[in-house]
């Protein structure tokens, strides 16, 4: 008997994002409303992190309604019919509910329901991962048009007795849609993973450990040195990847968006690339504050609308967080 | 060639200046970074790593926080470098 032969599917050769869309927490933090329970200031927080507000949004307001907002309007800048997105990934590490996913949901408010639809868990990498595989779901065929979230909100894991994190973190989402292109608009990625570093930063304590009363709530935390120097010199290393990978050089960006941690890691990070002054650095955390996984598109949606002459240009991304993991890569501006 | 402990110490107090603005001469043996410099972590975590390209040591996270004055880490560093 012989047996029939798979079909499997091929798709477009190239991708490229088409437009975002953003949505920040309603509420605008300034660091005097945090000071108190860490015994600290404004200055030492402006000082250590570059932060003067950070944006959290207000009780009743969720990541999926941040993520619903943010899809819209990239939705609507892009031009694509809602109908015709057939995959939507959301990355996220605030869900308050572990199933059903945000992506499923967000799907069918903004109508593209049935797409395909999942969250991913990438920390503040999870925007580039996103982009990865929407890439190459589309690429492969198995997709043809894609909407990338990263939706956030910290502020529902946060203790504001902590002095490691959470006085950095905020609330936002960020959307990109990425179909078919006529030219190479999404570089190849660099990404992975260090689990061997996997309590320098994340939760501290467990959801059972909650339930059995054996912890309080379940907030974030960093070893903050740790941290810092995996996130310049070893990401630095992964940046000079990326463009490498892309067959570009530093000198041919018009924008490097690196994920919004620390003013002082995205400095240092800066120097290290030896980045030429004309390209335009991403430094939304000043306001925004530290978002996750919707820090990257938050950032881009911001310099877009600032530097309109960005559009067509060479943008580095890189995320890196809570895994540990990373994800960079260079892509072409809408 | 190991460098003595001068030479560290001046070579130290040069990546001290780079990140801070703090004066070499400043930068002795018996002062805390934090405490008498006014260094915070992550200008620590910077002094560190420049300084394990410029004497060619490793000095790992968990090691750092030993380093509380310049002369911890110049002993260190002159240790390190085997």
């Amino acid at each position: 008997m012989n047996s029939p032969t798979l079909i499997q599917s091929t798709g477009v050769p190239f991708t490229r994002i088409y437009a975002y869309g953003a949505a920040r927490g309603d509420q605008i933090v300034p660091n005097d409303d945090l000071i108190g329970p860490i015994d600290s200031s404004d200055e030492w927080i402006r000082q250590r992190t570059g932060i003067v507000t950070r944006t959290r949004a207000s009780e009743g307001i969720l990541a999926l309604d941040l993520a619903t907002d943010a899809a819209r309007e990239a939705i609507e800048r892009s031009g694509v019919p809602a109908e015709k997105i057939d995959l939507v990934i959301v990355a996220t590490i605030s869900n308050v509910q572990q199933t059903p996913s945000m992506a499923a949901v967000v799907a069918d408010r903004v109508g593209a329901n049935p797409a395909a639809a999942y969250d991913t868990n990438a920390a503040c990498a999870g925007y580039s991962y996103a982009v990865t595989q929407a890439d190459a779901l589309i690429r492969s065929g198995a997709a043809h048009y894609a909407l990338v979230i990263g939706a956030e909100k910290l502020s529902d894991i946060v203790d504001p007795a902590d002095r490691s994190i959470s006085f950095l973190l905020g609330d936002g989402a960020g959307a990109a849609v990425i179909g078919p292109s006529e030219f190479p608009g999404i570089a190849a990625p660099v990404w992975g993973s260090d689990g061997s570093k996997a309590h320098a930063v994340g939760m501290n304590a467990t959801l059972v450990d909650y339930r059995d009363g054996d912890a309080q709530w379940p907030t974030l935390r960093q070893e903050g040195q740790t941290v810092f120097r995996w996130a310049v010199w070893d990401m630095a290393k992964v940046a000079k990847r990326a463009l490498e990978v892309a067959g570009v050089t530093a000198d041919d960006l018009a924008a490097f968006i690196p994920h919004q941690a620390n003013m002082r890691i995205i400095d240092e990070f800066a120097k290290q690339l030896k980045l030429p002054e004309s390209v335009v650095i991403a430094r939304d955390i000043e306001t925004t504050g530290n978002t996750s996984a919707a820090s990257i598109p938050l950032a881009t949606h911001r310099l877009l609308d600032e530097h309109p002459e960005l559009s067509g240009g060479l943008a580095l991304q890189i995320g890196f967080g809570a895994g540990l993991v990373f994800g960079a890569q260079v892509v072409v501006l809408p | 060639m190991a460098l003595s402990k001068d030479e560290v110490l001046a070579g130290l107090a040069e990546l001290v200046n780079d990140e801070t603005g703090i004066a070499v001469e400043t930068v002795e043996l018996d002062k805390s970074f934090t405490d008498d410099l006014d260094i915070d972590s992550i200008s620590m975590m910077t002094i560190v790593v420049n300084a394990e390209e410029k004497f060619d040591v490793k000095i790992p996270d968990e090691e750092v926080k030993n380093l509380k004055t310049v002369g911890d880490a110049v002993d260190f560093i002159v240790n390190a470098q085997g």
